[in-house]
């Protein structure tokens, strides 16, 4: 009993959520309920993400995984090294050298490819909620596409802001038909939803998988007279100087001092070694820590 | 004129004690029907049968809509009853906070139904929300507040104008002035008496305030142990009590 | 314009051992357009009995009661409400109204019933408030606290807000002074003049031999077996 199954989990549990994953492709944004399992890793730090991940890879993938878009931190290094470990598959933090990206809260800057496939993680997949709390009563709505509370929601926003507030988990409508929470990416990301690659949303603990075919008709919600907005810091990248990424605002000092940098620390990354610089950059070396 | 609600040998039964048995009446346009009775009479099972929160298990509810003419509310599919209840039906609770979102604005409670049916124009539905809020007296400054922050008169006045801006024909209302000091009360009836009015309401009341329905009701249906005993106009029905139980509910009034 | 045809009316007491007592039989009664018909007979012989049987306020044990073509004794609620908004009108001894709504709404209300256009009827409503010499700083108030005399005026004005093609009046003279009265009897013989059917209950004499063509004395529709 040394080894594990491929990818943690047995074939079978893989077999049903792979049914649930086509079942949900099927109905793009349609949430379909699977039976999530136990993952040796608390709820809320990516077991939906993981147990799809896990149904998806094969041992010929090459597996990429981001955390609000850096692959470097906790979340993002141990979920890679659990399916080194445990699917021996190759790893990567180049977004286009991988064919599985997992991610919590971001899409890459870099377009990806129709061979490519992208798992978010999701901590709460029902957008409802927010306003009604039975499940029995959200599941119906759904049903029967009674998504005017959606815009309760928005109305609520401008009402008390001015402007749409919502600025990540941002509503959107899928080909027409399902209301869909995109996990809590920036809204700055929505426009990407619309892509070439396939995205599969899992939540564990709420035990829902959902997902997005390629080239599927994404629109986020809005009012005719407040449109929808995919914003951003005014700002450029202080490292890269990409003036069209999202940014990450960092405090850098007790004086107030800060610097904007990419999210997406691949996009970053590859800038610089292309000979970018931005306001506070040095140019790349390789054997920068 | 033809009716617009036709309510055809309604009966719920609870296991085997009876809900109510074997209502039948038409309602037609323009027209307040009260239904009054002690607690446990049925009245309030009644009208949920009506408006569709209950499954009767025997009768129909025929009610005049705008594309298909009469059909029976008790057979057609939920969405079209659904539909029928954020368009043409209203509901009022007795307490406003089963009828209104307690943390979503004034102008959000108000504006849910025109973006339930479609509206998609920020200021547009905003406009008509502050618009609606007047015609219930509650100040436009208040249209970003939540119900919380409103006594409890307004919050009835307030799911009453959420209830009905998007123009509803038959409004059930199930004690709308229940647990209201008496001032407002007065000042909730007379607001309801002039919105049926001037909107050509058909509504059904019910309650145990024979002063509400004396007032409001055109016709009186009195219900004992969830039967009919006795229906009329209500002057007459509150006047010259025929049935033995209406006499007693009659006579049992306090006067002031 | 009025025909009553052997109406008759009695009361039983389902929670006093269901005693039933019988307080009319064999009414019949006429009454033409242009034309006012006293209902005479001593107090309790049955008098706003039977107008309050006319208006549908009471249930008619048999008989026929007609009104234009509607026979009320039988008419549907729905029916009846029809004829007391456009044809059938009555001036009660009591104000009932809807606390808050100021006393030129109460007024206007008959003709906003049947769709006068709303600053019409409320031209109309401080034309016979003003008649009726109610005072002006009144107008925006509710009448539940006005005196009696005022009440009545109000509820006159109101019986007479709309031209209906018949009237009842219980006591409409009752508690007002000479100048009042006098408006109040113009304001009958003007309904007679275009054409109103009335019937009336008159304490006044001098008022019920004025406007008056007939009388009856309802006391003749009193069981004889009364209890």
């Amino acid at each position: 009993m040394s080894d594990y199954n491929f990818a943690y989990l047995d074939e079978q549990t893989k077999r049903m959520i792979r049914r649930a994953i086509l079942k949900g492709l099927a109905i793009p944004g349609y949430q379909v309920p699977f039976a999530s399992r136990e993952m040796p890793m608390p709820y809320g730090w990516g077991t939906g993400g993981v147990q799809v991940s896990a149904a998806v890879l094969t041992p010929e993938d090459t597996f990429k995984v981001i955390d609000q878009g850096a692959d470097d931190t906790t979340n993002a290094v141990s979920i890679r090294r659990f399916f080194e470990k445990t699917a021996d598959v190759a790893v990567t933090e180049a977004t286009g050298e991988a064919s599985v990206i997992q991610t919590r809260h971001r899409i890459p800057e870099q377009d990806l490819r129709e061979d490519q496939i992208l798992v978010y993680q999701v901590p709460i997949p029902e957008p409802l909620r927010f306003l009604e709390p039975s499940e029995v009563e959200t599941r119906k709505m759904h049903a029967l596409e009674e998504y005017g509370l959606m815009h309760v929601k928005l109305y609520e926003d401008i009402s008390q802001h001015g402007a749409i507030a919502t600025s990540y988990a941002y509503p959107v409508k899928v080909e027409g038909r399902y209301v869909m929470d995109p996990s809590p990416i920036p809204k700055f990301d929505n426009p990407k939803l619309n892509m070439a690659g396939i995205q599969l949303f899992g939540a564990g603990r709420e035990q829902r998988i959902y997902a997005v075919p390629p080239y599927t008709d994404v629109v986020s919600l809005d009012f005719e007279d407040y449109p929808f907005e995919a914003s951003k810091a005014d700002h450029a990248c202080d490292l890269c100087g990409s003036t069209d990424s999202y940014l990450d605002e960092l405090i850098v000092d007790d004086a107030g001092g800060r610097m904007f940098m990419c999210s997406d620390t691949d996009y970053c990354c590859s800038r610089r070694k292309a000979g970018h610089i931005g306001a506070q950059g040095v140019p790349y070396a390789e054997d920068a820590a | 004129m033809s009716p617009l609600l036709n309510v055809d040998g309604i009966s719920k039964f609870y296991g085997h004690r009876i809900g109510c048995k074997d209502v039948s009446f038409d309602l037609y346009p323009g027209e307040v029907m009260g239904i009054v009775g002690e607690s446990g009479s049925g009245k309030s099972t009644l009208l949920n049968c009506l408006a569709g929160h209950l499954a009767p298990d025997t009768g129909a509810v025929n009610f005049d809509t705008r594309t298909n003419g009469m059909c029976d509310t008790v057979t057609m599919s939920e969405p079209e009853r659904r539909m029928l209840s954020r368009t043409d039906w209203a509901f009022v609770h007795q307490h406003a906070r089963d009828g209104l979102r307690m943390n979503v604005s004034a102008g959000g409670n108000v504006g849910e139904r025109l973006m339930a049916v479609g509206a998609r124009h920020y200021g547009d539905i905003r406009e008509q929300a502050t618009d609606w809020l007047g015609r219930v007296e509650i100040n436009a400054d208040r249209v970003d507040d939540r119900p919380t922050a409103f006594s409890g008169g307004m919050q009835q006045r307030l799911q009453i104008a959420r209830n009905l801006v998007t123009g509803p024909r038959l409004v059930f209302m199930d004690e709308p002035t229940g647990g209201l000091d008496v001032s407002v009360q007065a000042r909730l009836l007379d607001l309801l008496r002039g919105l049926v009015r001037e909107m050509n309401l058909s509504a059904i009341i019910v309650t145990h305030d024979l002063a509400v329905v004396r007032l409001l009701a055109d016709r009186l249906m009195v219900m004992k142990d969830g039967h009919v005993v006795e229906t009329g106009l209500t002057d007459q029905v509150l006047d010259d009590p025929q049935h033995g139980y209406t006499q007693l509910l009659v006579s049992s009034v306090l006067q002031v | 314009m009025i025909s009553i045809e052997n109406v008759s009316k009695s009361f039983t007491l389902h929670n006093q051992g269901a005693a039933t007592i019988p307080v009319m039989t064999g009414a019949s009664l006429q009454v033409a357009p242009g034309e006012c018909v006293a209902l005479v007979g001593q107090s309790g012989s049955g008098k706003s009995t039977l107008m309050r049987m006319i208006y549908g306020n009471y249930l008619a044990a048999a008989g026929r009661i007609m009104i234009d073509d509607v026979d009320v004794a039988t008419a549907a609620p729905r029916e009846i409400l029809q004829l007391r908004r456009y044809t059938l009108g009555y001036v009660s001894q009591f104000l009932r109204v809807v606390p808050r709504v100021p006393t030129v709404e109460v007024v206007a209300d008959p003709l906003l019933a049947t769709g006068v256009e709303r600053g019409a009827a409320l031209a109309r409503a401080q034309v016979l408030l003003e008649n009726l010499n109610i005072p002006e700083r009144l107008w925006a108030l509710s009448p539940t606290t006005f005196s009696g005399g005022e009440q009545q005026r109000v509820n006159i004005a109101r019986g007479f807000a709309y031209n209906y093609p018949a009237l009842l009046l219980d006591e409409p003279t009752a508690s007002l002074d000479g100048k009042n009265r006098e408006v109040v009897m113009t304001m009958i013989e003007e309904a007679k003049a275009r054409g109103a059917a009335i019937i009336g209950i008159f304490h006044d004499e001098a008022a019920r031999d004025r406007v008056c063509d007939r009388e009856i004395d309802v006391t003749g529709f009193t069981p004889k077996a009364a209890a």
